[in-house]
């Protein structure tokens, strides 16, 4: 049972999973800023009144949405070097994965946050004679941003979770390193709870801060 | 872009089948695992909003150990560790004689990761329902037991139909998850087809085209139910 645990095997692969880690963090950064920004496009898509544009970009979200994302993975991983002609490696086909999954759950995110600002507040700018894009830009969009920042880290932290699936393309995240030394090892108990315990403590450091800016936000 | 079509493939055995057994596990899993997500997490939600603060804590720790763990985490733990973290007889059971140990595996992780969701949902709905109600139920004698159970329950399930669908539907979603420890559903189904016949187009587009007509059926019903269970007088989501 726990006698023969070792967790030396843990500090001798250090150098691996920090590499995992430093890859992990990589893939969920450039995500959120690729994510948010069609994420953003899509929201304004939906929203503009014009029915093909809001088409699009309902279907778009709807389908994205209702499908796993590992599934997501899986079809882009084979389609990007298909469309493209040639393989542009693992990092970058998860990444356009990651990003056009996540931009559906932005654009949702983003559609609220726009619509959470009054009215009265689109109505002045066209008063003091702002065209859309300027009303967009300096008064709807400032506003919703602020209102939305909570949820955009939960999504974010909810989205570094997610970066551990690249495992199933065997993408040498943090999720991968450490079952590839728990493989290597044998060691998949010592394993599994050190990266159980990372994660933990990574993600509710994350949503900690997330409810102490809730808590300013709302004084 | 060069590429053969063959949708034929989809509908020739045994790739057809493969699709069909695949949908079968991923919709056993779901719903096994809805049963205890939903459980647990009224359980757990109920839990969060008691007034006994040491049953507060243990809600709360729940939530928070299961939300800030990765789900594929959780499915590696569950099925590589623990049965090596029980006493010896019963590893030896869950490894050697327990039948379909992914199955099962995956339907007690789903379950208790979704729980901790719904639990969410759950303690937002009794929140959201005034003082006033419970402590006219208070005053009508009721003990706290009945204040939830005739009061505060029945109320905040029929508020919480359209997030309770939101979580069914990520239950569904996540239980594509279930393929890293081996279960054949339908997202490794179609991967597997991908991988015999190379027409990932036609694979990867049935299993895109199943999910989303789950999906959809699921939230149909649901919205349906949704205008059933409306409470007048609240401002629910409902909009007749």
């Amino acid at each position: 049972m726990f006698g023969d645990l070792d967790f030396q095997v843990v500090v001798d692969s250090l150098p691996l999973l920090w590499e995992g880690l430093q890859l992990s963090f990589a893939l969920m950064i450039l995500a959120v800023v690729g994510g948010m920004i069609a994420g953003t496009g899509l929201a304004l898509m939906r929203l503009s009144g014009n029915r093909l544009l809001s088409g699009l970009a309902a279907t778009y979200v709807n389908l994205i949405r209702s499908v796993p994302l590992i599934l997501v993975i899986f079809w882009f991983y084979f389609l990007i070097p298909l469309v493209i002609g040639r393989p542009i490696g693992g990092f970058y086909s998860a990444l356009i994965a990651f990003v056009l999954f996540e931009a559906a759950y932005y654009c949702e995110i983003m559609r609220a946050g726009i619509q959470s600002v009054s009215q009265g507040q689109v109505s002045s700018g066209k008063a003091s004679g702002l065209n859309y894009w300027q009303i967009q830009r300096y008064i709807v969009l400032p506003q919703a941003f602020r209102n939305m920042v909570p949820i955009l880290i939960t999504q974010a932290i909810i989205l570094f979770q997610d970066t551990s699936l690249v495992f199933v393309v065997s993408l040498r995240d943090f999720m991968t390193a450490s079952s590839i030394v728990a493989d290597t090892h044998g060691r998949l108990i010592e394993m599994y709870l050190f990266a159980a315990l990372v994660y933990f403590l990574i993600c509710f450091s994350g949503s900690f801060f997330v409810k102490r800016l809730k808590k300013e936000i709302a004084r | 872009m060069k590429y053969n079509w063959d949708w034929g493939i989809l509908f020739s055995a045994p790739y057809m089948d493969w699709l069909i057994s695949g949908l079968g596990w991923t919709i056993s899993v779901a719903l096994a695992a809805w049963v205890i997500a939903f459980s647990v997490g009224s359980i757990v939600g109920v839990a969060r909003t008691v007034p006994n603060r040491a049953i507060r804590a243990i809600g709360t720790a729940y939530v928070e150990l299961f939300r800030n763990i990765p789900l594929l985490v959780q499915m590696f733990l569950w099925y590589f560790v623990l049965p090596e973290m029980v006493p010896d007889d019963v590893g030896r059971w869950l490894k050697r004689e327990m039948p379909n140990p992914e199955y099962f595996s995956a339907v007690i992780c789903l379950g208790l990761y979704t729980a901790s969701r719904v639990a969410e949902q759950v303690r937002a709905g009794i929140e959201a329902i005034s003082t006033g109600l419970s402590s006219a139920g208070y005053a009508a004698g009721l003990s706290t037991t009945q204040v939830y159970l005739h009061v505060l329950l029945p109320i905040s399930y029929r508020q919480i139909v359209l997030p309770l669908t939101n979580e069914f539907l990520t239950i569904f979603k996540n239980s594509s998850l279930a393929l890293t420890i081996g279960l054949l559903e339908l997202t490794a189904q179609s991967q597997q087809v991908s991988e015999y016949t190379f027409q990932s187009f036609e694979a990867f587009t049935a299993a895109t085209v199943i999910y989303v007509a789950v999906a959809a059926v699921v939230t149909l019903i649901m919205h349906k139910l949704e205008h059933l269970m409306y409470v007048p007088g609240f401002i629910g989501t409902g909009d007749k």
